[in-house]
C-alpha cells in the first residue's frame, strides 16, 4: 500500500459518494422528505470531509465542513430544504466536484473557483443564521424542558448510562473522554503515510487533551532504521463523535497497525483488557492511566489483581465482565449492555459496502478479459484438431471443456457489466437545471434502470445520450403556451428506457414534444444540397437525415445547441460501438430515438465467410439469412436481387475489396439488416457460425472503411471484421461517385 | 532468436557502441538499431487486407496480437519484396505519442547483428543512396560493404503510415 493507490482509493470513493450525494439530493427535488435520503447525503459529505483531512485537504475540509453542518441541521429537522436550499446545496456538490478533481490533478484552485467557494459558503452561512435566529428561543426552551424532566427524577439514579458506584469517591472515568491506544505498523513511513496528519484529524473530530507518544519499540541506535516507524501513541480524546467515525480516522492505516478504541464511560477492565494486550508496555500505560485520571490506581491493581489471580485457580482467564461483577465495579445489567454495544458494533461494520465489493483496477479486468478471449479462440483450435482426429473420448473432454469456457466467458464479462442506471440518473439534473434555464416545465422518466451494459460502452455512451437529452429539450419540448395551445399538460416528458433485446441493448429516448418537421428538413437539405428535389425517401431516411452534418433546422441557435457534439457526431459515435441509431416522430406529437447496441465490444458472435481468399467475419446480429445467390433472380448488372417479391441490393465483397477473383465458385448471399436497411452482402463461401474476440486493427488502419476490427480464427489466421453499415455506405458513395462521373461523360 | 538476452550482456567497452541488425533488401544492406527489434519471425500466415497501398502486405497473428507487416522495400522505393525461402519478418517496436506500436517488416534475408562505435557511422550522403534522406541514421562500412542504417522512427512513423493509408482510401 503506498499513499498514490490510497489516495487514488480516496478520489473513487469520493466521486461515487459525490453521485450518491446528488442522487440523494434530486430524490428530495422529486418530493423525497425522509431522513434517510437527508442522512445520505449527509453521510457523503461527512465521509469525504473525513477522508479529505485525513489527506490534508484543507481546502475541500473547510468547504465540505461548511455544508455538513447546513446538512445536520436539516437531518435533525431544524431546517427544511426548500428548493432554493437544494439548489445551493446542488452547486455546492458541483463544487466538491471541483475541489476533488483540483485535487486529483494536483493543482491549485484558481481564482474564479475560490471565489465561487466563497460565494457558496456565504449562501451557506446566511441559511445557519437564519436558523439560529428562528431558534434561538427554542434551544433554550429545550434545556429548560429537560432541566424540568430531570429534577422530579430520583437524583441518586442518573440518567447518565451509568456510574462505578461504591468504593471509589471520585467517578473512575473521566466521562466524555476517549481513550485511544495505537501502534502503527512499522512500514507506515514507508508507505507514504503520516502519523501526524491521523492525529491532526483527530483534532478535528473534537479535542485531543492529551497525547503521549510510545517510545518503548525504539531500537538501540546502530539498529535505527529512518525509514521505520517505532513509535506509538497513547491519545486522550474529548468529542462527541461515534465510535465509527473515530475508527475511520484509522482507515487507510487499519490493517498494519493495532488500534485500541476505549469509548468513553467504558468499564475499567476495558483498559485491563488493554494493558494485558500490550504486556511490553504494560508498567507504562498503567501510568499513563492513573496519571490522566482515566482510572486511579486502586482500581487498576485491584482489577489486575483479580485477573491474575483467577488465572492460576482456574488455569483460564475469566471473563472480564465476572470479574467486574465480583469487584462491585459495575451491575451486570450495565455488562450486558456493553456487550450488546459491542455486538451491534460488529454487525455494522459486517453489512458494511466495503466487505460486500472489491475495488479492482478497470485495467486488470480488461486484462482478464483480453486473456479469456484468447482462451475462447484457443478452444476453437483445439475443438478443430480433436475433430480431425475422431478420438471419441478426446472430443467428449473437448467439447465439455468447451462448455466451461463459455460459462468462463460469461462469467468474466459479467465482471465488466454495469446498471445503465447511475448514467440515467445523472440526466436528471441536467434536464432539472436545463429546464430551468429554459423556462421549461420537464420531467424526466426512467424505466429499466437495472438493464446491464459493458463498462466501456457506458462512458462512450454518455456523450451522445447527453447530446439527445439536451435536444429533445431544447428544440424537442415545446415552451408552456404552445403545449398549452396544442392541449398537452405544462409539463413536458422526456423518458429513458433501458432494456435487453436478442442479445442487443436497446435504448428508447423519448419525449412528448413537437416532434420533427420532416417537410423542413427536407427543405433545408435541398437548399444546402445535400439531396435533389427530386429524390423520394422515406420517412426514417428523412430522420436519418438530421444526423448529416450541416444540416441543422433550429431557426435560433440557443447556447444549449452550441454545447457538446452534433448529432452526426452522436451517430457517428453510437456506430464506433457497433450500434445503431433510429428515430420515429410524429408532428405535433413526439419524437423516440432508439439505440441499438451489442452487448459487449471485447467478444462477438460472428458468421465466418470468405471472399478471394480472405477470412471475414459478420456480426451475426446484423444477418437475417443467407441463400444462394445463382437460385434468386437476378440481374448481373444491377446488383439488386429479388427475395421473395422485395428488392434487395447488394454488394459483392469481391468487388467492392478488388479481391481475387475465385475460380468456379457458387456464391452465396448474406442478408443483412442495419436499422430499418437490408442489403446482400455476397461472398464466396461460408464456413458457419464463430465467437470470436474483436482485435483492434491499430492507428495505421484507422481511415479503412468497411472493416471494424480483425479477430482470430481457429486455424490462428487473422480474420477481418465486416463492420456492415460503414461498407454499405462505401457501397452507396462509390455508386453515387459513379453514376455522376458517367452522367458527365466521364469514364472511370 | 531471442535479441532482447543478447542485448542486456553487459558491454565490455565504455565507447558509445550501438548494436545494429543487418539485413538485405533486394542486394543492398541496411540495419535496423537492435533495442527496437524484438524478434524474427519465418515469413507465412499473413492476411491481405483489402484496398491498403502496396508497402501494407497484410497482418498476421504474433502470439495473439494483430500486427501489420510492412513490405520495406516498397517503402524505401524500391520493387515489392519476392517472397523466398529466406524471406522473413522483422518484428519492430516503435513508440509513438508514448505508446507502442508493434509492426512486422518483410526483409529477403536476416544477416548478423554487428556492433558499430560512433566513428564508424558517417553521416548519410546527401543524394545517391537513393532513399528518403531522413529515413537513413547514417552510413557505416562494415566486411567491405555499405550498411544503410535506418530511422525506424520516421522510416515507419505510423502517422505518416496512417496518412498513406487515408490517402489510397480516396
Amino acid at each position: 500500500m503506498d499513499i498514490d493507490s490510497v489516495l487514488q482509493t480516496f478520489f473513487a470513493e469520493a466521486e461515487e459518494l459525490l453521485v450518491s450525494m446528488e442522487t440523494a439530493l434530486l430524490r428530495i427535488d422529486d418530493g423525497a422528505k425522509d431522513s434517510e435520503t437527508i442522512n445520505e447525503i449527509f453521510r457523503a459529505a461527512h465521509t469525504i470531509k473525513g477522508s479529505a483531512g485525513m489527506f490534508g485537504l484543507f481546502e475541500i475540509v473547510g468547504f465540505t465542513h461548511m455544508v455538513e453542518n447546513v446538512l445536520d441541521l436539516a437531518r435533525d429537522g431544524k431546517l427544511t430544504i426548500t428548493d432554493n436550499l437544494l439548489s445551493i446545496l446542488l452547486s455546492c456538490r458541483d463544487h466538491i466536484v471541483q475541489l476533488v478533481n483540483n485535487a486529483k490533478q494536483q493543482k491549485k484552485s484558481d481564482a474564479t473557483c475560490i471565489e465561487q467557494g466563497e460565494l457558496l459558503l456565504n449562501s451557506l452561512r446566511a441559511w445557519l443564521e437564519i436558523k439560529a435566529d428562528l431558534n434561538g428561543d427554542n434551544v433554550q426552551k429545550n434545556n429548560n424542558i429537560q432541566k424540568n424532566i430531570a429534577t422530579p427524577l430520583d437524583p441518586t439514579s442518573t440518567n447518565d448510562n451509568f456510574e462505578v458506584s461504591g468504593k471509589t469517591q471520585e467517578p473512575a472515568i473521566n466521562h466524555d473522554l476517549w481513550y485511544i491506544s495505537v501502534r502503527f505498523g512499522t512500514d507506515l513511513l514507508r508507505n507514504g503515510m503520516d502519523p501526524l496528519s491521523i492525529i491532526r484529524f483527530l483534532n478535528t473530530l473534537g479535542e485531543v487533551t492529551k497525547i503521549s507518544t510510545m517510545t518503548d519499540n525504539f531500537p538501540t541506535l546502530a539498529e535505527f532504521d529512518p525509514e521505520t516507524l517505532y513509535l506509538g501513541f497513547e491519545i486522550i480524546l474529548r468529542s462527541d463523535a461515534s465510535l465509527e467515525e473515530i475508527e475511520n480516522a484509522f482507515m487507510f492505516v487499519r490493517e498494519e497497525s493495532s488500534i485500541k478504541i476505549i469509548p468513553p464511560r467504558s468499564n475499567i477492565l476495558a483498559y485491563v483488557d488493554l494493558i494485558n494486550s500490550l504486556p511490553k508496555n504494560s508498567r507504562r500505560l498503567g501510568e499513563i492511566l492513573v496519571a490522566t485520571n482515566v482510572i486511579t490506581t486502586t482500581d487498576l491493581e485491584l482489577a489486575l489483581d483479580t485477573q491474575k489471580q483467577q488465572a492460576k485457580e482456574q488455569n483460564s482467564i475469566g471473563l472480564l465482565g465476572d470479574i467486574l461483577i465480583e469487584t462491585q465495579a459495575v451491575s451486570p445489567e450495565l455488562i450486558n449492555a456493553a456487550l450488546d454495544r459491542q455486538k451491534t458494533n460488529q454487525e455494522i461494520r459486517t453489512v458494511q459496502p466495503e466487505q460486500r465489493f472489491i475495488r479492482v483496477e478497470a485495467e486488470r479486468l480488461d486484462k482478464l478479459i483480453n486473456l479469456i478471449g484468447e482462451l475462447v479462440v484457443n478452444r476453437q483450435r483445439v475443438d478443430l484438431l480433436s475433430s480431425k482426429l475422431g478420438n471419441g473420448p478426446l472430443t467428449e473432454a473437448v467439447t465439455s471443456m468447451g462448455n466451461f469456457t463459455e460459462q468462463i466467458r460469461d462469467a468474466a464479462l459479467t465482471l465488466r457489466m454495469v446498471a445503465i442506471g447511475d448514467t440515467f440518473l445523472r440526466f436528471k439534473r441536467v434536464v432539472r437545471d436545463t429546464a430551468k434555464e429554459l423556462g421549461k416545465e420537464i420531467e424526466l422518466e426512467i424505466e429499466g434502470a437495472e438493464t446491464e451494459l459493458d463498462r466501456s460502452m457506458v462512458e462512450k455512451l454518455n456523450d451522445p445520450l447527453m447530446h439527445i437529452v439536451r435536444n429533445a429539450m431544447d428544440h424537442g419540448i415545446e415552451s408552456i403556451a404552445v403545449r398549452r395551445s396544442r392541449k398537452k399538460s405544462d409539463t413536458g416528458v422526456i423518458a429513458l428506457k433501458a432494456s435487453h433485446k436478442a442479445g442487443n441493448i436497446v435504448i428508447e429516448i423519448t419525449d412528448d414534444g413537437g416532434g420533427l418537421d420532416l417537410e423542413r428538413i427536407r427543405k433545408k437539405a435541398i437548399a444546402n444540397g445535400l439531396l435533389e428535389e427530386t429524390t423520394q425517401l422515406s420517412r426514417q431516411e428523412l430522420c436519418q437525415l438530421i444526423f448529416h452534418p450541416g444540416l441543422s433546422t433550429a431557426e435560433q441557435v440557443t447556447n444549449l445547441s452550441g454545447r457538446g457534439v452534433g448529432m452526426d457526431v452522436v451517430k457517428r459515435n453510437i456506430e464506433s460501438l457497433r450500434g445503431v441509431i433510429e428515430i420515429e416522430t410524429e408532428l405535433g406529437v413526439g419524437t423516440c430515438i432508439t439505440i441499438c447496441l451489442p452487448l459487449t465490444l471485447a467478444i462477438i458472435d460472428g458468421f465466418h465467410v470468405a471472399a478471394g481468399n480472405i477470412d471475414f467475419i459478420v456480426p451475426q446480429n446484423t444477418i437475417l439469412e443467407c441463400v444462394d445467390l445463382a437460385s434468386l433472380n437476378h440481374i448481373k448488372e444491377q446488383h439488386y436481387v429479388n427475395l421473395r417479391g422485395e428488392q434487395v441490393p447488394y454488394i459483392r465483397l469481391q468487388e467492392l475489396f478488388s479481391l481475387e477473383a475465385q475460380q468456379a465458385v457458387r456464391e452465396k448471399l448474406l442478408v443483412v439488416q442495419f436499422g430499418e436497411k437490408r442489403a446482400g452482402i455476397v461472398v464466396d463461401s461460408l464456413f458457419g457460425e464463430i465467437q470470436t474476440v474483436v482485435k483492434p486493427m491499430g492507428p495505421i488502419f484507422q481511415a479503412l472503411k468497411g472493416i471494424g476490427g480483425s479477430s482470430l480464427l481457429g486455424t490462428g489466421a487473422v480474420a477481418l471484421i465486416l463492420d456492415v453499415p460503414q461498407l454499405i455506405n462505401v457501397a452507396m458513395n462509390r455508386e453515387h461517385i459513379r453514376n455522376t462521373l458517367s452522367i458527365a461523360g466521364m469514364q472511370e | 532468436m531471442n535479441m532482447q538476452r543478447k542485448q542486456k550482456k553487459p558491454l565490455l567497452q565504455s565507447v558509445a557502441t550501438k548494436q545494429f541488425l543487418t539485413f538485405r533488401i533486394g542486394n543492398e544492406n541496411y540495419g535496423l538499431e537492435l533495442s527496437q527489434t524484438r524478434e524474427i519471425i519465418e515469413y507465412g500466415g499473413i492476411t491481405s487486407v483489402p484496398l491498403m497501398p502496396n508497402f501494407l502486405r497484410g497482418v498476421i497473428n504474433l502470439r495473439g496480437e494483430v500486427v501489420p507487416v510492412i513490405d520495406l522495400a516498397v517503402r524505401l522505393g524500391r520493387n515489392p519484396i519476392d517472397v523466398q525461402k529466406r524471406t522473413c519478418i522483422i518484428v519492430v517496436e516503435l513508440e509513438n505519442n508514448e505508446q507502442n506500436h508493434v509492426l512486422g517488416l518483410l526483409a529477403d534475408a536476416v544477416s548478423e547483428v554487428i556492433e558499430l562505435s560512433d566513428d564508424n557511422i558517417e553521416d548519410a550522403p546527401s543524394f545517391g543512396a537513393n532513399i528518403r534522406a531522413e529515413f537513413i541514421q547514417g552510413i557505416a562500412k562494415f566486411d567491405n560493404e555499405f550498411v544503410v542504417l535506418l530511422d525506424a522512427n520516421r522510416a515507419l512513423s505510423i502517422r505518416e503510415l496512417a496518412h498513406l493509408v487515408e490517402a489510397q482510401m480516396q
